[in-house]
């Protein structure tokens, strides 16, 4: 019997149609936009001036508060700009425009392409370069990485890293193909990490639709103590992070807590991978996998992508936009954002782009809730999405607090599964917001 | 480029699987019982039938268009279902008017006027056939026999149903069931389906194929028909234990009567059931029990019916109170 979580889940189909495309690299676009809030928390700070020359790795806005990230230049060029453009979440941010030049890295970096398997570093060293580089979780939180590391005093002591290698959004493949790809770096990423959180065990859980990355980080892990690969039943969402904990440790993370709570903490794949380059090869985060993909397309494929390319450039390497195209997906089709246009920019949490028909854009019509329970059953935490909706809409913001709203992982299973196509995420959203408003009010009254 | 760009939230893709996909998939689990009734009971089951989708239909329609002034969902399936539901739920040469009161009361008062499709308490079919019931007893209980005069419209050959012939019976004076029971068909007979009874109520092994077909579709889960028939099978083992003379034995009761009919089609209607699978297991109990203490202690012979109505009162409270377990709560 293969591990899973227990409660809730789906099967959607994985449609992993550039599974067996090596990842390839992909020419320089003529500007990059770089945005300077590509993760979770305050924005970096732009230490780049306007016609200042920048090479390719060079920090071009540093990290600002406890949570915050480094942003390096991903090419070498002049910046040319310094504005708000349309993002990936639908409104301006800020961002820094570059011409490209020519690809010119800073000396630290280590271009060679051999394997450096001896971690030399000490802890402390490990956690500064990481910051460093300007890591962030991959998966899509976009969570900055150093922070994971660094475990307040009174906190559990970490028992137990987890690496996430599931990808159960459909579609994905990033992450698979740089397992097959990178075993050796993500293996040692893995022993850096568990150098820097000073535990003894590592699990690598990988869902049994991959058994190629199975096989060959099995292979790779062979003599080294302390890391299982452990193959997980193919369920949407087992890439959540607290099914994931689940279906490996068997703890549940407590409702509005986090990992270290049961004394795990966890990374992606790709995640591990830029550790292993910023510490082993002092590279900066400026390039990452990012799946092409879609139906429609001739050739969906997996590239090695420089952030602040343009999605534009990305989808001209897969021979254009096809005509019918009626929806862009910056990620995966369950939880992936819909994007305005094609002038966005890649950044750190971008894992694929997904092209969707014309014809399979649009949402069937809303039906009346028959009460038949399928948002109930499939709901990995237990929360019954009929109810939210129904709470959201009155605007019943303390019962939907009761009711565990803030639980939501916003997975989609619950509007997927939907026989009558109620938009029930899209009120469990607004409940959330409205929950997340009232708490901050009742917060500042006291 | 980007005008003809849809944005909105995720996921971007949904199941094949519509509310109207699911009631047509209850329809066809419900098709081969209802064919072999037409074999067995013959043009009486058919006219019944008939009326009674044609009428569920057409109130639904008439309602919305001019009453109600709102758009006809006769399409969603649901309307269909609930006729085909009703003439099941009727015996063979019910009289036709008398089945379009019924559907008028199905969809016209326990659906409509409740608010439509997903906002009815009681199950619509159940709520007809109990109405009918109180209201022409006479004719509600007159079961034309199995295989006799099946191209006649009226004044067919008429008999007891097995549970309504013990009942009968059981009131004599010193009577013993083991003997009673000699003059009933034999249980092959009843699995099958050639008896007397309401149309849908005869064959539970066809109701009992369509059922795990239905749970195969994923339309309805094992919880609620699985809970109703082992209360009933347990509840009629004990009772048979202690007095063999006075109870029938407990595959007696699984295959008699409503119950398949009730257990996989009727109590698992999504709109009147809980939402947990804890909830659908206590609210199939509830129904077994109460079959079973009116199989025994009531004034009608069978007792699903009203069962599966009281149980669909105590929905909202069940719901309110037994709960999936919420992750990490």
């Amino acid at each position: 019997m293969l591990k899973t979580f227990p409660k809730g889940g789906l099967h959607v189909p994985d449609n992993k149609l550039s599974e067996k495309e090596a990842i390839q690299s992909i020419n320089l676009p003529k500007t990059v936009q770089i945005p300077i809030a590509q993760h979770i928390g305050a924005p970096a700070k732009i230490i780049v001036e306007r016609n200042d020359k920048v090479r390719t790795g060079q920090v071009i806005a540093k990290s600002s508060g406890f949570i915050s990230a480094n942003i390096h230049s991903p090419v070498t060029g002049t910046v040319t700009k310094i504005d708000t453009f349309l993002d990936s979440s639908g409104y301006k941010n800020p961002m820094v425009s570059i011409r490209v030049e020519e690809d010119n890295w800073i000396e630290e970096v280590d271009l060679s392409t051999e394997v450096n398997s001896e971690i030399t570093v000490s802890k402390e060293e490990i956690l500064q370069r990481i910051q460093n580089a300007g890591i962030v979780g991959l998966g899509g939180a976009t969570f900055p990485s150093h922070i994971k590391l660094m475990v307040p005093e009174h906190a559990k002591a970490p028992e137990i890293l987890l690496i996430n290698g599931v990808e159960c959004e459909p579609y994905l493949t990033a992450d698979h193909r740089l397992m097959l790809e990178k075993p050796d770096e993500i293996i040692i990423g893995v022993q850096i990490l568990m150098k820097a959180l000073g535990v003894s065990r590592a699990a690598i859980g990988i869902e049994n639709n991959k058994k190629d990355a199975i096989k060959i980080l099995s292979e790779r892990i062979k003599n080294i103590k302390g890391i299982e690969i452990v193959p997980l039943k193919v369920k949407y969402p087992q890439g959540g992070e607290k099914q994931l904990i689940k279906a490996i440790i068997k703890k549940e993370v407590p409702a509005g807590k986090l990992p270290l709570e049961v004394g795990a903490v966890v990374y992606n794949v790709g995640t591990t991978f830029a550790v292993y380059e910023a510490v082993q090869k002092n590279k900066p985060l400026i390039e990452r996998v990012v799946t092409v993909t879609g139906k429609s397309l001739v050739k969906p494929s997996n590239f090695w992508v420089r952030i602040g390319t343009p999605i534009e450039h990305l989808l001209q390497a897969v021979g254009g936009v096809p005509e019918n195209t009626g929806k862009i997906i910056n990620g995966g089709p369950m939880m992936g954002k819909a994007l305005k246009d094609y002038t966005v920019p890649v950044t750190k949490g971008t894992s694929g782009i997904l092209l969707i028909p014309k014809e399979k854009s649009n949402r069937r019509p809303m039906q009346p809730c028959v009460r038949c329970a399928k948002c109930v059953d499939v709901c990995p935490m237990g929360l019954e999405p009929f109810l939210l909706m129904a709470l959201s809409d009155n605007k019943l913001v303390e019962r939907s607090k009761d009711d565990n709203i803030l639980s939501c992982i916003e997975c989609g299973s619950c509007s997927y599964i939907c026989p009558s196509s109620r938009p029930l995420l899209d009120y469990i959203r607004l409940g959330k917001a409205d929950v997340n408003k009232f708490l901050k009010s009742q917060k500042d009254g006291k | 480029m980007g005008n003809n760009i849809i944005v909105s939230g995720s996921p971007h893709v949904q199941t094949e699987q519509t509310t109207k996909s699911m009631m047509y998939h209850v329809v066809i689990a419900l098709m081969p019982a209802l064919l072999l009734s037409f074999y067995v009971f013959g043009l009486g089951a058919i006219i019944v039938s008939i009326v009674s989708i044609v009428f569920c239909i057409g109130f639904e329609y008439l309602i919305q268009k001019f009453i109600l002034k709102v758009p006809t969902t006769i399409s969603d399936g649901s309307a269909l279902l609930t006729g085909v539901l009703l003439a099941l739920n009727l015996p063979a040469g019910f009289p036709v008017w008398m089945i379009i009161i019924g559907a008028l009361i199905a969809i016209g008062v326990a659906k409509l006027s409740f608010g439509g499709l997903g906002n009815n308490i009681f199950n619509p079919a159940l709520v007809a056939r109990v109405f009918l019931l109180i209201s022409f007893p006479v004719q509600m209980t007159k079961w034309p026999e199995a295989f006799a005069d099946r191209m006649k419209l009226a004044d067919a050959t008429t008999g007891a149903t097995p549970l309504g012939f013990l009942k009968e019976a059981l009131r004599g004076e010193g009577s013993d069931i083991r003997e009673l029971m000699k003059s009933l068909p034999d249980y092959t007979d009843m699995f099958i389906g050639f008896i007397g009874g309401s149309i849908g109520e005869i064959s539970a092994v066809l109701l009992l194929l369509g059922g795990l077909y239905l749970i195969w579709k994923k339309i309805i889960t094992w919880h609620i028909p699985v809970s109703v028939l082992l209360t009933v099978a347990a509840f009629s083992a004990v009772m048979w234990l202690v007095d063999p003379t006075q109870y029938a034995d407990p595959l007696f009761h699984l295959i008699t009567g409503g119950l398949m009919l009730g257990a996989f089609y009727m109590a698992t209607d999504l709109v009147t059931s809980p939402m947990s699978p804890k909830g659908q297991i206590l609210f199939g109990i509830g129904i077994g029990l109460l079959t079973m203490l009116i199989r025994y202690f009531g004034a009608y012979p069978e007792g699903v019916s009203f069962a599966i109505l009281i149980m669909n009162a105590f929905v909202p409270l069940i719901d309110r109170f037994l709960k999936v377990k919420k992750f990490g709560v």
